[in-house]
């Protein structure tokens, strides 16, 4: 009789304990689902594969005459956006002085003002709140001057002809958000790590709805808070905008979200016998996670730096900017 | 009455056991259920796309299928990403500036450093040995028979040259002696030496001030020698003009150097710039990097600059560069480039060098024109 009862009550506390498990699980799908639903409402369209973009074909460019190239070199205007906090005053005064320069306007937006340097103050210590404050700014003052903004953290180093090159033929008038994509969920969006591109036809749509809370709310995210580069692509999404992997013809990815260090290190570990081929593209138009000592030395190893009697018969021109003695 | 409590306390304890065990199992049933959730609709981050099988840019396996690069430069390993590439100058420099390079090494030191150099920048010299004590026949590195250590390397380098000159004389003008840890880009040791006779005794590298009157050359930094002056060097060992001993092997050869009248060459650009460097790019482009007090600025034959201005865009070489370094200078100066960008510093292809390269060279100086107003 007892071995019943031992049995009877073992049975019952397994059952509450399956009891408890299920209404867990049910608890949770239903917060996973709630969370999902809010950055997937309104998405309308079907399901999109992995977008990924690639730069246009020489054969394609030596078909287009001397003088339209040169006119299409310069008929590119690319406005950077770097976004920078007190903290990040000894790679913010790297980046001034190096990569920066190819822009062909750059600005710093910060979280606050900033004796040492002069920048255009967001008043607010959100990166969310920073960037749509810098894409409202540089929209309203920049939109007749520049067709492609580029925006990145002093953390990373660019190379503004290679994002040149790499637009080159592409129709600005077409909404384009590209760079190092991610995929979270649904959500395919760009990684601010390694720089965030976008077109004058996507800052127009984004600039449209961020007057609108309910698409591009301020305070991303029911429970947690979601990265600012989240919350871009989603703003993004409720105007037909969507993230695009930039590649090579390789499939090499051309913006990094690693430094050329970190990238050599795992291709020495991967594929020890052909570590530069497995590293990074020819085309590479950023890397990350940089030091300002090495802004410095990526200056060099880029724009100066080279082997004498490789010769390159470029269809594209970009001359080198005024005043900068260290490229 | 007390069966009742007694009863009524079992029942009590026997629902907060069932509470208990129910509330566990709506925590871990919470906790499975996220990490299911997770895994599902998780980040699918920095890895490349896998390949799909109607996706027309499904990447193919990374095996390009390139061979290792032995001995012979291959000047279109790496085709596709070079297409837009003319290496027709520095294909002509190979052949009219012919040198042979010895990189000193030593058996601990050949997975660990050398495999690195002949990875990168080795497989450009015309000729490449690599110097250890011992012999490998594996790697392949040449047996001096000597020992190892600091004490050592003027012993090694007096071998090393007398094995050069004993089996390799006629096959090079000159000959570039580097350690496992220096990064030499030989295109522009070529460009440098284009301007230079071989049978002149003159010998290049980062000139060094002290002690020796010509100045010596910094043996890190790597220094080369023409077939004159390797002549001269190993001859002097049998004539007892210069001395074997010497715990100091780039200074030693200096003096040895300065005792032959082999002339200490200025190795710098047309812009005055140094070519040849004794540490990593870092630590001469960073203003303040190297003290005031570091014996380096009190070494350097010509004015020492530190920032842009230390190093020419047409280094030759750096030294004390760990293997991550190797590949990357590898990646910076052979393949990552900024598209369509007009170099500050244009220098000219020595006139002694045949009508066919300017020919090739005249491409280049069209951009020039395009650039300059």
């Amino acid at each position: 009789m007892l071995h019943a009862r031992r049995q009877g009550k073992m049975f019952s506390e397994s059952s509450s304990f399956l009891k408890g498990m299920m209404l867990g699980s049910i608890f949770c799908a239903l917060i996973t689902m709630l969370g999902h639903i809010r950055i997937g409402h309104g998405n309308r369209m079907h399901h999109h594969e992995h977008h990924h973009l690639q730069p246009i074909n020489k054969e394609d460019i030596l078909k287009i005459s001397k003088d339209e190239r040169m006119e299409l070199s310069k008929s590119f205007r690319v406005y950077c956006i770097i976004l920078v906090k007190p903290k990040d005053v000894s790679l913010w005064a790297a980046v001034k002085e190096t990569w920066t320069k190819h822009c062909d306007k750059a600005e710093f937006f910060s979280s606050e003002n900033v004796k040492v340097f002069e920048s255009i103050n967001m008043e607010t210590d959100d990166m969310w709140m920073m960037m749509r404050k810098a894409y409202e700014y540089a929209f309203d003052k920049y939109k007749e001057q520049y067709n492609w903004f580029f925006l990145a953290r002093p953390t990373t180093f660019a190379i503004i002809e290679n994002l040149k090159y790499f637009l080159f033929k592409k129709d600005q008038s077409r909404p384009f958000y590209l760079g190092h994509t991610i995929k979270s969920g649904d959500l395919e969006y760009v990684s601010m790590e390694g720089g965030i591109v976008l077109s004058i036809e996507s800052m127009k749509r984004l600039n449209s709805l961020l007057s609108v809370p309910e698409k591009c709310p301020e305070q991303g995210g029911m429970i947690w808070k979601i990265s600012e580069d989240k919350q871009l692509a989603v703003c993004l999404k409720y105007a037909g905008v969507f993230a695009e992997n930039a590649e090579d013809s390789e499939g090499k990815y051309v913006f990094n979200t690693k430094s050329v260090g970190l990238y050599i290190k795992e291709a020495m570990n991967n594929q020890p016998q052909q570590v530069v081929e497995g590293c990074c593209s020819d085309m590479a138009v950023t890397f990350n996670g940089l030091t300002p000592n090495q802004m410095h030395v990526m200056m060099y190893g880029v724009y100066r730096l080279r082997a004498f009697g490789h010769i390159f018969n470029d269809a594209l021109v970009f001359l080198p900017p005024n005043g900068s003695n260290n490229d | 009455m007390a069966l009742v409590e007694i009863r009524f306390r079992e029942m009590a304890s026997k629902s907060w056991l069932n509470f208990l065990t129910f509330f566990c199992g709506s925590l871990f049933g919470y906790f499975i259920c996220s990490q299911l959730f997770s895994i599902f609709l998780g980040e699918q981050g920095d890895t490349q796309p896998s390949i799909l099988h109607n996706d027309p840019h499904a990447r193919h396996s990374d095996d390009s299928g390139h061979g290792h690069l032995e001995g012979q430069m291959d000047f279109n390993a790496d085709v596709s990403q070079h297409t837009d590439e003319n290496t027709d100058v520095s294909k002509k420099l190979y052949q009219k500036v012919k040198i042979l390079c010895w990189v000193m090494t030593g058996p601990q030191n050949l997975e660990k450093k050398a495999k690195h150099v002949k990875a990168t920048w080795a497989q450009r010299c015309n000729k490449v040995l690599f110097m250890s004590s011992e012999e490998n026949i594996d790697f392949p590195a040449v047996g001096l028979k000597t020992k190892e250590g600091r004490d050592q390397l003027y012993w090694k380098t007096i071998k090393a040259f007398q094995y050069v000159h004993d089996h390799y004389l006629d096959d090079a003008d000159w000959f570039m002696k580097a350690d496992d840890d220096t990064y030499v880009v030989l295109d522009n040791l070529r460009w440098l030496l284009s301007k230079h006779d071989p049978e002149k005794p003159i010998y290049f590298g980062r000139r060094f001030k002290p002690y020796v009157k010509q100045g010596y050359m910094s043996g890190g930094a790597g220094y080369v020698l023409s077939k004159e002056a390797l002549k001269r060097f190993v001859d002097a060992f049998k004539t007892d003009k210069c001395t074997h001993s010497s715990s100091i092997e780039d200074l030693a050869l200096g003096r040895c150097m300065e005792i032959l009248n082999v002339e200490a060459g200025d190795s710098r650009d047309t812009t005055g710039k140094e070519t040849f460097h004794p540490f990593v790019p870092e630590h001469h482009l960073i203003r303040g990097y190297l003290p005031k007090t570091f014996w380096y600025w009190n070494y350097n034959y010509y004015p020492p600059v530190e920032g842009p201005g230390c190093c020419s865009d047409l280094a030759v070489s750096f030294h004390y560069v760990d293997p991550t370094t190797m590949y990357e200078l590898e990646y910076l100066i052979y393949h990552l480039r900024p598209y369509g960008y007009l170099y500050r510093y244009q220098p000219a292809l020595p006139a002694n060098i045949g009508k066919e390269i300017s020919e090739a060279y005249k491409n280049e100086d069209q951009k020039v024109k395009l650039g300059n107003p």
